[in-house]
């Protein structure tokens, strides 16, 4: 039943390499493996985005991909966001406009953010309601991420 | 609107103390401990909603290789007798809470815990769920709260006996599902309905909700060789659980440490113990810590939603709008075990208005359900819709606006309250006319199939006691200790209310939430007490830290304390000195000299106030349904709340907004499906529906500040009244799109169509 494997990825920019069970779900993995707990179970089966990782340029819920799977991949997490010295502006913006209560979905938002940001930098509000609607925030209403989402693309847009 | 003093701190919105952590991914929550040799848990559930639990044979499981521990209720100390206060309601017999956490000798709902088990690893701890033998004898089960009322329902509680309040019930002789009457009883309700011009009676039901935190309850438990217990979780009440663990484990309480780690939501389901004695007796077989996580299945079977309700009103109005009569019949389910919420419903149906006559009988009922808990404004929002839905209706039929109704019966101050006691300042009135005056009801409603209607919201909010301490440190920053648990922004708020106080800024104040064993008891994250209870200590402090400051200035000086002043941006201002100069200091200078002077200043207090005040809201919501779908979409919502004073208004309206969702949440998509054995047929996030970010629009706020006297600072609670109007707004304005009043919640696409389509 239990069988451990060797996986070699790419994530943040370093190459790691981490032996896991064959059962592990990337989410497990990154958290219980690799030690990187940025991404959150919520639901482990792809309905609330807070385990959301940004898998060769492409948003997944990791708790939806099996760890095997990520062999040679570039995996982006929350904890590869910010740049040295200072916040993304996305982070920086869900700060500002206080985009966050409890914070357990706020690493989920802010990949699922990057990833619309990066492939439609001036989105309409319907189309930032319609990107994140895969990811469920009990605490805010949306109202103040959506507003978050506008300002972050305002200041990257430059 | 009462004149506002004019703050420096208070009212501004800096970023948020533990901002930073949280949107780097770096903020520890419970389920990221991760202790040297931890063992993994799981919990064997009973697949059914009632039966015997004749035997549980875990010798299979136990004998699978990387397998640790099992324990069952038998493992547990007997409960001792009398009730633990530790949760938001009425109090609890510990006997209850234990079979809660772990069925004794029946299974009382599905997803009931009946075993744990502890491994090596997380996929060992599951396939030894399998493993568990367990004989069950099932019983015939109820999941209605009218069935479970009835003369022949299966019982759940051979021992549990109707409390009836009420002043001519009989003593019960036999046991019910029942477990209390209460009552609240005003005038005379049939001389008022014979004096009303229009009487009018409707039943309301509503079904089980769940608060829906993202993050799952978890716990990690150590019980070290030397008898010390120390529990890792995402709790709102630390306290209250250390308190609850060294009654039912039998450990002196300095013997247990709760260690409150970040806290993925609450809104009340996260003050109840689940996992935390499970994990403790697992850690103490096997000498290794063990960590324990629910999955999300688990925490919508077996955790605490809120009750399923059924209410019948009968209201009477004169044909100028007059309310002369409010009788109501409310049945609560409690779940499994007594404790609904039905107090919080039969006041926030009463409060609102100035009705003379006022009978409501509210029932706590059990059935085969999850035991329900506290859930943001506990009762209210089932309570004080069937109220709304009503004078709603009474106001189409006599041809008043929703608001003129209102402000014809609204409670002010020196208004008597329906349950006794004298309404003190509050802001009914003013949601009322804000409402009025507000963009939004002055707008016109665009569209066919559009509705819009309004409702109230009425919570009382609660204080209790907090503890917390305060230091000064050298280059003039304050370190500030708090013992409740941050849920949604408390650190800022406290934060502000102590540099207002000492005049300096809130990133001059830094706040942490610390373990139970490094503050004084404070009470749960709950009832929208944080920011009123920990706010009047954080004023406390500062008035201590001046006084100090004072006297240090003084000795500094050579003058009598009396001689020094300490201005309201925390500048001390002393006599003037031999050459005639005016001598002062700022705070950040004196701080410098305090070590040198006498020591640092380091102080601690602890309150516990009752002089909270009541929060009232009024929100406006406009609909568009779909008549071929079925759908209702929210197109426009403002929310008007009186928020006492807005420590920090983004975070005050944030709360305000995740209120507004979860309300609408009830009034459209949200509900627990159960099949009749008792089966839930939706336990995924997806099946149970909350709102999308694509479900909702903008939620406007208004802020009214009609400050809360008995507060230094004005604060009321903010958190818990923004649920209760959405259910009566949305349902009103559904009326108003499609003339279909409906009476059972949630509203969901099917109910429209069967209602537009009968035949």
């Amino acid at each position: 039943m239990s069988e451990r494997i060797v996986i070699t990825a790419t994530i943040n920019g370093e190459q790691h390499e981490f032996l896991a069970d064959t059962r592990d779900s990337l989410l497990e993995a990154l958290r219980d493996r690799v030690g990187l707990t940025g991404a959150k179970e919520g639901c482990n089966n792809g309905n609330c985005g807070a385990c959301a990782v940004i898998m060769d340029g492409r948003l997944v819920n990791s708790c939806c991909v099996l760890a095997a799977e990520v062999a040679g991949a570039e995996l982006e997490t929350i904890e590869g966001v910010a740049g040295e010295a200072e916040l993304h502006p996305i982070q920086q913006a869900f700060l500002e406009e206080a985009a966050l209560q409890c914070g357990i979905c706020t690493p989920g938002f802010i990949m699922s953010s990057k990833a619309l940001l990066e492939q439609n930098p001036n989105p309409t509000e319907y189309e930032i309601r319609f990107w994140l609607s895969g990811n469920l925030c009990r605490c805010t209403g949306y109202d103040k991420i959506i507003r978050a989402v506008q300002r972050a693309g305002e200041v990257m847009r430059g | 609107m009462v004149a506002q003093k004019q703050y420096k701190v208070i009212g501004t919105r800096p970023i948020r103390h533990d901002g930073t952590d949280k949107v780097t991914g770096r903020a520890q929550y419970g389920a990221d401990v991760h202790l040297t040799g931890m063992l993994l848990a799981r919990v064997k559930r009973s697949p059914h909603a009632h039966a015997i639990i004749k035997k549980i044979d875990a010798s299979k499981a136990l004998a699978l290789p990387g397998v640790k521990a099992v324990v069952t209720n038998a493992d547990f100390p007997r409960p001792k007798e009398g009730a633990s206060t530790a949760d938001e309601g009425p109090p609890q017999p510990w006997r209850f809470m234990v079979q809660n956490f772990m069925a004794e000798n029946k299974a009382l709902y599905r997803g009931h815990a009946v075993a744990a088990v502890a491994a090596t690893d997380a996929h060992i701890a599951e396939d030894a769920l399998a493993l568990i033998d367990v004989e069950y004898e099932v019983l015939p089960t109820v999941v209605d709260v009218r069935e479970a009322m009835a003369e022949d329902a299966p019982i759940l509680h051979d021992d549990l006996f109707t409390k009836d309040s009420t002043p001519l019930a009989d003593a019960p002789s036999k046991a019910s599902n029942i477990a209390a009457h209460n009552q609240i009883n005003r005038g005379d309700v049939q001389a008022g309905f014979a004096e009303a011009d229009i009487v009018l009676e409707r039943e309301f039901t509503t079904k089980m909700y769940h608060q829906g935190y993202i993050e799952p309850h978890n716990a990690t438990a150590h019980w070290g060789r030397d008898g010390r217990l120390t529990v890792w979780n995402s709790s709102q009440a630390p306290f209250n659980m250390r308190d609850s663990l060294s009654n039912i484990l039998e450990i002196p309480a300095h013997k247990v440490t709760v260690v409150p780690m970040e806290i993925g939501g609450g809104f009340g389901g996260k003050v109840g113990m689940y996992l935390e004695p499970l994990a403790a007796l697992l850690s103490k077989r096997t000498g290794k810590p063990v960590k324990m996580t629910m999955t999300r299945e688990e925490v919508f079977e077996a955790t605490g939603p809120t009750s399923g309700t059924y209410v019948r009103v009968k209201i009477g109005a004169k044909n100028d709008g007059t309310l002369t009569a409010l009788q109501a019949y409310m049945a609560y389910e409690a779940g499994a075990f007594p404790g609904s919420p039905v107090g919080g419903g039969m006041h926030s149906l009463a409060a609102p208005y100035n009705i003379p006559n006022v009978l409501l009988d509210g029932y706590d009922v059990v059935l085969n359900k999850p035991k329900t808990a506290a859930y943001r404004a506990p009762g209210a929002p089932a309570g004080e819709f069937p109220g709304d839905a009503v004078i709603n209706e009474i106001a189409d039929m006599i041809g008043m606006d929703q608001i003129e109704i209102r402000l014809k019966n609204a409670v002010k101050e020196g208004d008597e309250q329906p349950w006794g006691g004298t309404w003190g300042p509050i802001g009914a009135i003013e949601c009322l006319q804000a409402m009025k005056n507000s963009p939004h009801y002055k707008s016109e409603l665009q569209g066919e199939n559009t509705g819009r209607s309004i409702a109230m919201g009425y919570w009382g909010n609660i204080g209790l006691e907090t503890s917390s301490s305060a230091s000064v440190n050298a280059d003039g920053s304050v370190n500030l200790v708090l013992g409740s648990v941050d849920i949604g922004g408390s650190r800022p708020a406290l934060a502000m209310q102590l540099a207002e106080t000492l005049g300096i800024t809130a990133e001059d104040v830094w706040p942490r939430v610390v373990d139970t064993d490094s503050v004084g008891f404070t009470f749960f994250t709950a009832g929208s007490r944080t920011a009123f209870a920990g706010g009047w200590a954080a004023y406390e402090l500062g008035l201590e830290i001046r006084r100090q400051m004072t006297a240090r200035a003084a000795r500094i000086w050579e003058c009598g304390e009396d001689e020094v002043t300490y201005d309201d941006d925390g500048i001390l201002h002393g006599p003037k000195d031999s050459e005639g100069k005016d001598r002062e200091m700022t705070f950040k200078e004196l701080a410098g000299q305090l070590t040198r002077t006498g020591g640092i200043i380091d102080v601690s207090v602890n309150i516990n106030k009752s002089s909270v005040g009541p929060s009232f809201a009024g929100h406006i919501a406009d609909v568009e349904v779909d008549r071929e779908t079925g759908k209702v979409q929210v197109t426009r919502y403002t929310a008007t709340q009186d928020v006492g004073t807005a420590i920090h208004p983004s975070y005050v309206e944030g709360q305000i907004h995740g209120g507004v969702a979860q309300g609408v949440g009830m009034a459209l998509t949200e509900e627990y499906h159960y099949d009749p054995e008792g089966r839930m047929q939706n336990s995924t996030y997806l099946d149970y529906r909350m709102p999308t970010a694509l479900d909702l629009p903008m939620i406007e706020t208004i802020l009214v500040e009609v400050p809360n006297p008995g507060h230094p600072y004005g604060v009321r609670g903010v958190g818990e009244v923004c649920i209760v109007p959405p259910l009566g707004a949305v349902q009103g304005a559904i009326a108003e799109a499609i003339g279909v009043r409906f009476t059972d919640l949630p509203i969901q696409p099917q109910d429209v169509i069967d209602a537009l389509y009968d035949d």
